[in-house]
């Protein structure tokens, strides 16, 4: 379940984004989006608030169609793909506005995100079939071992809105991977965390891109964590892209700069 | 072993319906004189199964349906017409009062299945069968709407399902000959119309009504437990992260739609053929739908051992409630509100009543 990293695979292109654009009456909300992220990669997605970057996640996830462009996800064409079956072909999210299944219980919460991968069918629930049981208990077994990396097992049977505000951010991104995702994109993971909480979240998510073999694509506020983990930034503002390159090209770049602080120079 | 975990607990169901009606019926009718306590026990049996059933749409999906008797009557509708204009083509009339079933091995210890009880069985699965193909009609254009919206289109499919029994159906045919004469799909036609469907026999035992509701509780609880109820929880509990998480929400609404339709639409063709009452299209409307609804919400929306619970209170209480039969009502309004007020996630929330967290919910043992 859990594989390392291989080093031959990391210049493969596993998602490619190509000139989408999306506007919703006369705000062009983004546009001309050209985003690639190779197997492996660790990038980063910033800009000032309603620069268009959780919509760019919606787009890659189906919530909304493109108006223009296309996204490709290791090879499949995900044009006109409900965000379930995008979600099948591999790519998961976590939320801006923490979207747990409130009342379920944390453990639930993972198990019900297994689902995607399940092959039994529903008669075979019904009827207990012996494939069932074993998917059934492997992903029992596949929930609690997310669960221990995330330290949340001893919280398992609790409800996932009883959780704090950080462990509910960890829960997600636990949640997204239990769809077994070859693309995580998290939408500000380190919001609402303190600066111990935002230390540990990114080892945490290093370690993830290590063990789980996914590629992320991250939006964030939190500069630090951004510059500290991100490989690559790509920086929206206005819904276009102002720049694209390592973290340290990005804090030196007098476009970004002039996005966040209003042209003050 | 996995056969055996799957099987035993409907072979023991079926073995425990057949008790009842073996053991429990005659001890509650000839020993202790208690007949009104086995014909409630037959209502009870019923409404669990409706309430159970709409527990998948309501409780497990989250969708507003409030058309769940209209199901009833489609079921109820075809099972019976199979039923009555059946007996009589196959012995010339339908006064098989109590079902062979229960008469012949309560009274002789004979044969197990007759052609009769066959003929139930067929009845009520296509009565069954009929309804959830409505349920895949009716929620298939549904599943853009929410909330309101949907709950109105359903309200709409009741109305529109009684109004059409009612008015487009003519008198019940009686004479055997004219039945034989008859093309059977003109039969389809002569249900009684507003008058209702008259001399049904009474084919609805103890064994029947316990075996669809072992088959019900059965179904919906491996159903909850199972990814596939965790699918269509996603759906109630956060409709976006479900489909972003891989659940194909919409065709697991209809997955939920169809299945409790199926359910609704065999408790219709038991309740058709239950001793005392008369089919009729009018009582199967929106107050019917209403009852069903308030046993879902009372026991908790999701709880399928509370919908049991409720719809055995809410059957007994009005029974109960009977020598103050004014203020039965009244009774029955305040008791909502009062629920409304103390637990508006009703009697046991999500949860079943062998669950630890049932416990804290119900004591309001609020969690760190």
């Amino acid at each position: 379940m859990i594989a390392l990293r291989t080093n031959q695979s990391v210049a493969t292109p596993i998602l490619e984004v190509r000139g989408v654009c999306k506007s919703f009456g006369g705000l062009k909300a983004v546009q001309d989006f050209t985003l690639v992220l190779n197997k492996g990669d660790l990038q980063g997605l910033i800009g000032p608030n309603g620069a268009g970057k959780t919509t760019c996640f919606n787009l890659l996830t189906g919530v909304y169609a493109a108006d223009v462009g296309g996204v490709t996800l290791d090879g499949v064409l995900l044009r006109g793909m409900r965000p379930s079956r995008i979600a099948a072909q591999g790519m998961a999210r976590t939320f801006q506005n923490i979207r747990l299944f409130g009342e379920l219980s944390v453990l639930d919460n993972v198990k019900l995100a297994c689902h995607v991968r399940v092959s039994h069918t529903m008669l075979g629930a019904v009827l207990r079939s012996a494939k069932h049981v074993a998917e059934e208990r492997a992903i029992h077994e596949r929930a609690m071992e997310l669960l221990r990396l995330f330290e949340l097992d001893d919280r398992a049977r609790e409800v996932g809105r009883s959780l704090p505000y950080g462990d509910q951010r960890r829960l997600e991104i636990a949640r997204a991977l239990a769809t077994s995702p070859k693309v995580l994109l998290l939408d500000e993971p380190a919001a609402g965390m303190n600066p111990q909480e935002k230390m540990e979240l990114a080892k945490l998510i290093r370690r993830v891109r290590d063990e789980f073999d996914v590629t992320i694509l991250l939006i964030e506020h939190d500069m630090g964590l951004v510059m500290d983990i991100c490989e690559h930034i790509t920086v929206l503002d206005y819904g276009v892209t102002i720049a694209t390159g390592t973290p340290n090209e990005i804090q030196n770049n007098p476009r970004v700069i002039e996005a966040y602080l209003g042209g003050v120079e | 072993m996995a056969i055996l975990r799957g099987w035993m607990p409907i072979v023991i169901c079926l073995v425990a319906a057949l008790l009842a009606q073996l053991y429990l019926k005659p001890f509650l009718i000839t020993t202790m004189g208690w007949d009104f306590a086995a014909k409630l026990l037959v209502d009870v049996g019923v409404n669990i199964i409706l309430a159970v059933s709409l527990t998948m749409v309501n409780g497990f999906t989250g969708q507003f349906s409030i058309g769940h008797a209209a199901f009833m009557a489609v079921g109820g509708y075809v099972a019976a017409a199979i039923m009555y204009y059946g007996s009589y083509r196959l012995v010339g009339n339908a006064d098989l009062a109590g079902g062979e079933l229960s008469s012949m091995i309560v009274g002789r210890g004979a044969p197990l299945a007759t052609k009769f009880d066959l003929l139930f069985l067929v009845a009520l699965l296509a009565g069954g069968l009929s309804a959830a193909v409505c349920g895949y009609l009716v929620g298939l254009p549904s599943l853009r709407l929410r909330g309101d919206y949907l709950a109105i289109v359903t309200l709409g499919f009741g109305e529109i399902v009684r109004v059409l029994i009612q008015s487009q159906t003519s008198d019940v045919l009686y004479d055997p000959e004219e039945i034989d004469r008859v093309p059977w799909y003109s039969l389809a036609t002569k249900l009684g119309g507003s008058l209702g469907f008259s001399g049904l026999p009474f084919y609805t035992s103890m064994f029947w009504v316990f075996a669809f509701m072992f088959a019900t509780l059965l179904v919906a609880w491996r159903i909850k437990s199972s990814t596939y109820g965790r699918a269509m929880l996603s759906i109630r509990e956060d409709e976006i992260a479900g489909e972003a998480m891989g659940v194909n929400t919409t065709q697991y609404k209809i997955r939920a739609f169809v299945l409790s339709a199926f359910f609704a639409g065999c408790a219709g063709g038991l309740f058709a053929h239950t001793v005392g009452v008369q089919l009729n299209a009018g009582e199967l409307g929106f107050v019917k739908s209403f009852d069903i609804i308030i046993m879902v919400v009372l026991g908790g929306l999701g709880s399928i051992s509370g919908a049991v619970i409720a719809a055995i209170i809410l059957t007994i209480l009005p029974e109960a409630l009977r020598s103050v039969a004014s203020y039965r009502m009244v009774v029955y309004a305040i008791a909502l509100i009062v629920m409304m007020i103390v637990r508006p996630k009703g009697l046991l929330g999500v949860h079943e009543v062998w669950e630890r967290s049932a416990w804290d919910w119900l004591l309001g043992k609020k969690k760190s």
